[in-house]
């Protein structure tokens, strides 16, 4: 797995974290509480010991979040999203009840502008829960995305789903991305147009 | 109440058979995962169903058990299917 | 019957709809990756649609958390577990080219296993 990745980004794969992280004990014994189903105080101890046992013995990659949370951001994102998701899913509805021949797909190709695993990632993650597109290749070098999109008649629909694609980077970036971020992810939107 | 619910078990048993079918039908391991993750999600329809019918909850940590399961399954099979060559895979 | 029970009927009625649509599309569409697209629906919106018919239907904040747990791990785990199988499929080759109009990635792999060997492995 390593000398793969390093063949992605040379040499700068990030170790391995170790220590306590409290965000991923608190999310962890979150999740733990929800599933026993009370908040108790049995239940939230025997929680923080799983987590810690978790996060020892499965130690994860860092992730860099030097953003802020924006709020009007974060309830566009997820507007958005739930509107996308009853769209699309119309959209295949329509594709799969429709009698005939079916329509062709494509592979597309699309450049992210922001470069940061994060937003890579959260875009990714959005874009394949959304029906219609899905991932089938990621770069974290360069920031691709390679979607497989079902459903296109001309080249006008690919550019469609592309522009779609960035929109949605767009968005988490408002929602997620510091001042400084935003700035320079402005100015590479500026740049390439 | 009780007619929707059966009106939805008869359309996701249907939906069932049909995933069934392409699970047997194949052709190859990855269209079976992809078929057995729609079936995982029918399942939880159902037991979803169930309890809304019978408005107990009882059953609702086997939907928690199902969704994972279903998720440690197809990435199991979509690694040994990307590293197995010349195996029955893709 | 209530409020409450008319929206989680059509709540359920429409989740059992796009589980039954997708299993359709499973037949009907001619590869694996549209098949990949019909499953996405139940997976997603159809199980929401579920989670909130049934959670509208309890009415008790604790099996409430229970379904947002459901909820938040499919949110999580169904996108990983497409590329998963996406990325898989496609790389063995197993993507009909005669279905597709445009396809911007093997060119690219192929520009690469020029260079050196696989890549792009998160």
């Amino acid at each position: 797995m390593t000398s793969e990745a390093s063949d992605d980004l040379p040499g700068d794969v990030p170790s391995r974290r170790t220590g306590v992280q409290w965000p991923m004990l608190i999310g962890l014994t979150a999740v733990w509480v929800l599933l026993w189903g009370g908040l108790t105080v049995t239940n939230v101890l025997s929680g923080l010991v799983v987590a810690v046992i978790v996060t020892l013995v499965f130690p994860l990659p860092p992730i860099v979040f030097g953003g802020k949370l924006r709020v009007r951001g974060l309830v566009v994102l997820i507007g958005w999203f739930v509107v996308e998701l009853f769209v699309a899913s119309a959209q295949v509805v329509a594709q799969a009840l429709r009698p005939g021949k079916q329509p062709l797909n494509a592979v597309i190709e699309v450049d992210l502008r922001s470069h940061s695993d994060l937003y890579l990632t959260l875009t990714a993650e959005l874009l394949s829960l959304v029906p219609g597109s899905l991932v089938v290749e990621a770069r974290r070098s360069t920031s691709t995305l390679f979607l497989h999109v079902l459903g296109v008649r001309d080249a006008d629909d690919v550019e469609v789903a592309r522009r779609r694609a960035l929109r949605q980077e767009e968005r988490v970036m408002l929602a997620l991305a510091s001042d400084e971020e935003l700035a320079a992810y402005r100015a590479d939107v500026e740049a390439s147009r | 109440m009780t007619v929707v619910i059966w009106v939805c078990a008869a359309m996701l048993s249907v939906a069932a058979v049909l995933v069934l079918t392409r699970m047997a039908v194949g052709p190859t391991m990855l269209n079976r995962v992809v078929a057995m993750d729609v079936l995982i999600a029918i399942v939880v329809a159902g037991l979803g169903l169930e309890a809304a019918l019978n408005r107990h909850a009882t059953t609702l940590p086997i939907l928690v058990v199902l969704s994972l399961v279903g998720f440690v399954g197809s990435v199991s099979v979509a690694r040994f299917a990307a590293h197995d060559d010349k195996g029955e895979g893709s | 019957m209530t409020w409450f029970d008319v929206v989680s009927a059509v709540c359920l009625l429409a989740g059992c709809v796009l589980s039954l649509v997708a299993a359709i599309g499973l037949i009907r569409f001619p590869d694996l990756l549209s098949r990949m697209h019909a499953g996405t629906k139940p997976q997603v919106l159809g199980l929401l649609l579920i989670l909130v018919g049934v959670g509208l239907r309890l009415r008790d904040w604790s099996e409430v958390g229970m379904l947002l747990a459901v909820a938040m791990f499919q949110l999580m785990t169904a996108p990983v577990a497409a590329h998963m199988v996406g990325r898989a499929a496609y790389r063995r080759g197993a993507v009909r080219r005669d279905t597709l109009l445009v396809d911007e990635l093997t060119p690219a792999l192929e520009a690469e296993s020029g260079s050196g060997d696989q890549s792009g492995r998160e």
